[in-house]
């Protein structure tokens, strides 16, 4: 579970997050939106210690993010764009990715077979289509077994196939308990798989709470028009 | 401070270092880089049978490459990086562990393209005197320190800069700045105060162009004071050879310190 209370984060004179209070349940998929420069991608970063926060708190499962880096063995990240170091293979970012854990025995590749990425593993990455590179992504961010998953657009540049398979280990992690933050433009996307949405605006909080509290307070019958009609309101407001 | 980080985590340092060495080898800059060396080289000792004088002018065109290469990789390799520093930086890894490993990564190949490219032609053809040997291993150990502080700058501008055109530009700033217009400035300055107390306040300028000093040093070998440049040439004026190469390397390790440890507060600092 992650809980941010109370957070601010300022880059010159624009304040990104204006005293953020959320929280992320455990064992739950969580949508992340909002409208472009509301404050998501700053907030993942703040989570995952990227970037430092002025003032707030967060804690990831009971333990308070304040520098040390251990709490980090317990998350996956999966950032939007997939830029890796041209002239490894994928085979060797994964391996190194795996050295710099040395807690995990057994990394979880179950994910290049679903892929069929095995093919790939020993070409050069900067010969590899943005599809596979994201497919690459996804399983770097599954490798070590965490229990809370950061995805950033984890299915942009992925074909219906692979979108799909991606979609359903979402599902089936969750089932084994393990918790979500996934960011997406597509909103019939997100609908499939979440549980909660926190829709941020103008860096803060306009909405927190389950999908289906949202399609009830707001009178809609999707996702997306439940986000479209929050949106709307706020303007009136 | 940065010392213990490192030492504590040597094998991270390595962890990080060892797979970016292999993509920096890899990449095609770095063997045309290795090829250049290798080519100018050997094309020295072929055409003047590679006396030591002939080395000397040819740390002329190595002295220039060296830091523009180092400076324009660099700056260029790190904005490319970006992301996947991000990436690194969500792994379970201490900052400075990671900065440690990511300055190693990217100093050590070129420091090898160069030592390789300038030593294997002499490896094969042997060496012709001693005075040949010395004066390559101080071009050596020289061009080795300057890729390492320039390195160390391209750290810092490319963590100071989001934007890459200015780093770039900086970056051929300070490039411009030390390795062509130093010398012609201080001997405007000094013909337009034609004052033998100046002589002081040059040498201590001197100190300030890692350029310099690796020239120095290798010129200080010669009694060439006529290529040395102006700020050569007080320099020899005023030291002796022992009293001057210490404090030649002491500068230069400053050069190497200064820049990495300013990269390593702003990489620490950094909201990425």
């Amino acid at each position: 579970m992650i809980r941010i209370a109370g957070l601010r984060k300022r880059f010159g004179q624009l304040e990104v997050l204006q005293g953020v209070d959320a929280t992320f349940a455990a064992g739950r998929v969580t949508a992340l939106v909002g409208p472009n420069a509301a404050g998501k991608t700053t907030l993942i970063k703040s989570i995952l210690g990227l970037t430092r926060p002025d003032s707030g708190s967060i804690t990831v499962n009971d333990s308070v993010v304040n520098g040390d880096v251990s709490y980090r063995r317990r998350i996956g990240y999966m950032p939007q764009i997939a830029r890796f170091p041209g002239n490894l293979t994928g085979a060797e970012l994964l391996s190194m990715l795996e050295t710099l854990r040395t807690d995990v025995t057994s990394p979880d590749r179950r994910l290049i077979e679903t892929f069929g990425l095995e093919p790939e593993l020993d070409k050069q990455l900067r010969t590899l289509s943005g599809g596979t590179k994201q497919k690459l992504n996804a399983v770097a961010a599954f490798l070590f077994s965490p229990d809370v998953l950061i995805l950033d657009e984890p299915t942009a540049g992925l074909d219906p196939r692979a979108s799909s398979t991606l979609k359903d280990r979402i599902l089936a992690d969750r089932a084994a308990g393990r918790t979500f933050i996934v960011t997406s433009h597509v909103m019939a996307e997100l609908e499939e798989v979440a549980d909660d949405v926190i829709f941020l605006a103008d860096g803060q909080v306009r909405f927190s709470g389950s999908l289906e509290g949202l399609k009830k307070t707001t009178r809609q019958v999707n996702l997306e028009r439940a986000i479209a009609e929050l949106m709307t309101r706020g303007k009136v407001a | 401070m940065t010392a213990v980080g490192i030492s504590k985590g040597n094998g991270s340092v390595w962890r990080v270092a060892q797979p970016q060495t292999r993509d920096v080898i890899r990449s095609r800059w770095l063997v045309f880089y290795f090829v250049f060396f290798l080519l100018a080289t050997e094309g020295m000792i072929r055409f003047t049978g590679g006396d030591a004088k002939a080395l000397l002018s040819m740390s002329n065109i190595v002295l220039f490459v060296v830091p523009f290469v180092t400076l324009v990789y660099g700056t260029v390799y790190l904005y490319g990086s970006r992301e996947f520093i991000e990436l690194l930086l969500a792994q379970p890894i201490k900052r400075s562990t990671l900065f440690a490993g990511l300055y190693l990564g990217l100093t050590l190949p070129l420091v090898t393209a160069l030592v390789a490219g300038m030593s294997l032609p002499f490896i094969f053809h042997g060496f012709s005197s001693q005075m040949e040997t010395v004066t390559l291993l101080v071009m050596l150990a020289g061009t080795a320190a300057l890729t390492a502080a320039f390195t160390a700058i391209a750290f810092f501008i490319a963590l100071r800069f989001d934007d890459r055109l200015t780093g770039l530009g900086v970056g051929m700033a300070i490039w411009l700045a030390l390795g062509l217009l130093y010398d012609g400035l201080l001997l405007v300055v000094v013909m337009l105060m034609p004052d033998r107390a100046i002589e002081k306040t040059l040498l201590a300028v001197t100190l300030a162009n890692p350029i310099d000093l690796v020239r120095i040093a290798l010129l200080m070998r010669f009694d060439v004071s006529a290529v040395m440049g102006y700020t050569g040439a007080v320099f020899r004026s005023f030291f002796s050879d022992t009293v001057g190469i210490a404090i030649i390397v002491a500068a230069m390790a400053a050069w190497i310190a200064l820049p990495l440890s300013s990269g390593f507060l702003a990489f620490k600092r950094k909201d990425f």
